[in-house]
């Protein structure tokens, strides 16, 4: 019964920032005098579209990482397999050919928005269904390719000690890497270049006719899809399976001498994780609007298993917070950091392009050596302070 | 009171090169409570371990149930009614008491309420601290929920090493005084103590064993008055 109340209050919560988001996204169209931080360029959209993006990678890896007690390095390869998935399944054939001209064309004719355009037409009400659903097909596609290799990966590693899992992962990203920049698989992966030409974020604003702007959307769609996402995670660690991963993560020989499984639970962890991972990864694509081996770099995975330690390994909600402190500083924030500021005539020391980075470490640091609980520990927000209170003594009189 | 529940026969484990049980073989009837008592590394974690299936044998055979379970894999074993309260309690740390009670049921897909309710039952404080973090417990209420978790699994046989080990005198006492309402209740006990004296009293037959052998065997009265378990397990000598 308690289960319910939360899901339901959740599911309020969900719909109410999702609604916030389409308002703030499409409030400057209607009061076209408001500051410049609301139009669609102001930096304010890039960061929650990245932000949006990074969560769910992020808490894809606390799965993992804070719930089961396994340690991968490799999300930036299953989202480098989510990117690729998802770019090769949906670039309309019409496109391959300038998108691949190094290579004389793609191997790869097949385009899922051209399966689906043909069923439902290219323009109107039918191009969005089309749009719709080659997309969803492509990215949950991304997610099982992802899933597919952990699963492969997992049988000979996971029977080892922990340890084990984080060389290979890291180990298999970098492989992974380089395999798709090999040019000899050209005709697939585009070698070196970028894969472009999909539906991105801003493929779903909706325009009239005349191919102006009703409704933009291109922040909303990653919000919804991550915060779908995000909810199947954590509906996942309140089953039992999600107790069986924490009692794996607190003592895997007493986990084992109740019973649980170890590998059986430690692969189901593993190929959830890299399934959302790879859908991570194919929002990723839509949002750089491009896919690209080179962009899915170790460099990448610290990033995110910083925001992970940063908001707190084991807490959901903690990893979200950290993702948006953490995009919003690096890509926002900080920014002027990085250009020479004058107050009057004098200039201020230091600000020069690279600092921003410089601060950023430094404030890292701090945090991991003065926080290592990071901002939540490994609790969560509960919804509404009340409900909060009330919660343990209702419980407790039962 | 005939029935064998557990049957073990020339059970040797080896680690690496190191040979800790050396052939032994004993049995549990059912409705019995048998314990194993003997020195530090005697080997009597690694028999309840290797029962359990968390290690595999060198060779030898654990029958239980009248079923060949040699080797077989914790989640087959346990699936089949046979639970171990580990040494050293080893509950988990950062699940609530109530999470850690459900995962001792985990391979149970029936209903839990009435479980629960019995392991409050024997247990109030846990009852009171449902929604403690376990590793905050107190050790003896640690070991109450160390018993309590074994106990969700229903088992037909309960393993339990050391129950009493870094507990008050008095609350070894509770828990002895749990061990007999569990048995009395219909459960078998195989329990292993370095607290002989106790075990001695509560078992109705105990195995002595000295590295990685059994030495001697009898019923719980018949050991308590041996000379040379009063020498070696309870400190003293006939007068
Ligand atoms: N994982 C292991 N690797 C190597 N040797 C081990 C291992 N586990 C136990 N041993 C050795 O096996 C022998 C028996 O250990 P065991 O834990 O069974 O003793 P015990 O009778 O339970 O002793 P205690 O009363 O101190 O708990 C000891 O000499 C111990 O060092
Ligand atoms: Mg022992």
């Amino acid at each position: 019964m308690k289960e319910k109340k939360i899901s339901f209050q959740a599911f309020i919560c969900i719909s109410i920032l999702l609604i916030f988001v389409i308002i703030l996204e499409n409030i400057s169209m209607i009061f076209p005098s408001l500051p410049q931080i609301f139009a669609p360029t102001s930096p304010l959209f890039t960061v929650l579209k990245k932000a949006a993006v990074y969560s769910l990678v992020a808490v894809s890896m606390n799965l993992l990482n804070g719930f089961t007690g396994l340690f991968s390095l490799g999300q930036a390869g299953f989202m480098l397999l989510g990117a690729y998935t998802y770019a090769i399944l949906t670039v309309p054939s019409a496109m391959k050919e300038q998108v691949y001209y190094l290579f004389g064309g793609c191997a790869f004719e097949f385009s899922l928005l051209d399966m689906f355009e043909g069923i439902f037409g290219s323009a109107g009400f039918g191009g969005a269904v089309s749009m719709i659903l080659a997309c969803l097909i492509a990215i949950i596609l991304a997610g099982c390719v992802a899933g597919l290799f952990a699963y492969f990966i997992g049988i000979p590693v996971l029977r080892l000690k922990s340890d084990y899992l984080a060389i290979a992962t890291l180990g298999f990203a970098e492989i992974l890497r380089a395999i798709f920049q090999w040019q000899k698989l050209g005709k697939v992966t585009n070698g070196a270049n970028m894969i472009k030409g999909f539906p991105t974020f801003s493929s779903f604003n909706i325009t009239d006719a005349s191919g102006n702007t009703v409704l933009r959307l291109s922040t909303f769609v990653p919000f919804l899809i991550s915060a779908l996402c995000i909810l199947i995670i954590v509906l996942l660690i309140h089953s039992s399976y999600g107790r069986a991963f924490k009692a794996i993560r607190d003592d895997e020989v007493a986990a084992e001498a109740m019973g649980v499984s170890l590998f059986k639970h430690k692969m189901l962890s593993f190929v959830i994780s890299s399934f959302f991972a790879g859908v991570g990864g194919a929002l990723f694509a839509m949002y750089v609007a491009n896919a690209q081996a080179k962009a899915f770099t170790s460099v990448m995975t610290y990033e995110i298993l910083l925001i992970v330690v940063i908001g707190g390994i084991g807490s959901v909600s903690g990893s979200v917070i950290a993702t948006f402190l953490y995009v919003a500083c690096s890509e926002w924030w900080l920014r002027f950091l990085d250009s020479e500021q004058y107050v009057g005539a004098i200039k201020i020391p230091l600000l020069r392009n690279g600092f921003r980075m410089v601060v950023f470490s430094v404030v890292i640091m701090v945090i991991v050596l003065f926080f290592s609980q990071g901002i939540m520990g490994n609790r969560e927000i509960s919804i509404g302070a009340l409900f909060k209170k009330r919660t343990p003594r209702a419980e407790r009189k039962q | 009171m005939s029935e064998e529940v557990l049957k073990i026969a020339d059970l040797q484990v080896s680690y690496g090169g190191i040979e800790a049980v050396r052939g032994i073989s004993f049995d549990v009837k059912a409705g019995e409570i048998v314990t194993l008592i003997g020195a530090n590394g005697a080997g009597k974690s690694s028999t309840l371990r290797t029962i359990s299936g968390l290690v595999k044998p060198a060779s030898g055979k654990v029958i239980f149930d009248g079923e060949d379970i040699t080797g077989k894999d914790p989640t087959a074993i346990v699936s089949k009614g046979l639970m171990m309260v580990p040494e050293g309690r080893r509950i988990f740390p950062n699940l609530t008491v109530l999470e850690n009670l459900k995962i001792g049921a985990y391979l149970r897909k029936d209903d839990l309420e009435s479980d629960i309710e019995r392991v409050y039952g024997y247990f109030p404080r846990l009852r009171e601290r449902s929604w403690q973090e376990g590793g905050t417990l107190s050790g003896g209420e640690q070991q109450m929920l160390a018993v309590g978790r074994a106990l969700m699994g229903r088992p037909k046989l309960l393993m339990m090493d050391e129950p009493s080990l870094g507990l008050a005198p008095i609350v070894v006492q509770d828990i002895f005084e749990i061990i007999r309402q569990i048995h009395a209740a219909g459960t078998t006990v195989l329990l292993i103590e370095q607290n002989a004296n106790m075990a001695l009293h509560v078992a109705d037959r105990a195995y002595v064993i000295e590295n990685g052998k059994i030495a001697m065997e009898g019923t719980g009265s018949e050991l308590l008055s041996d000379e040379k378990v009063r020498a070696a397990y309870l400190g003293t000598t006939a007068n």
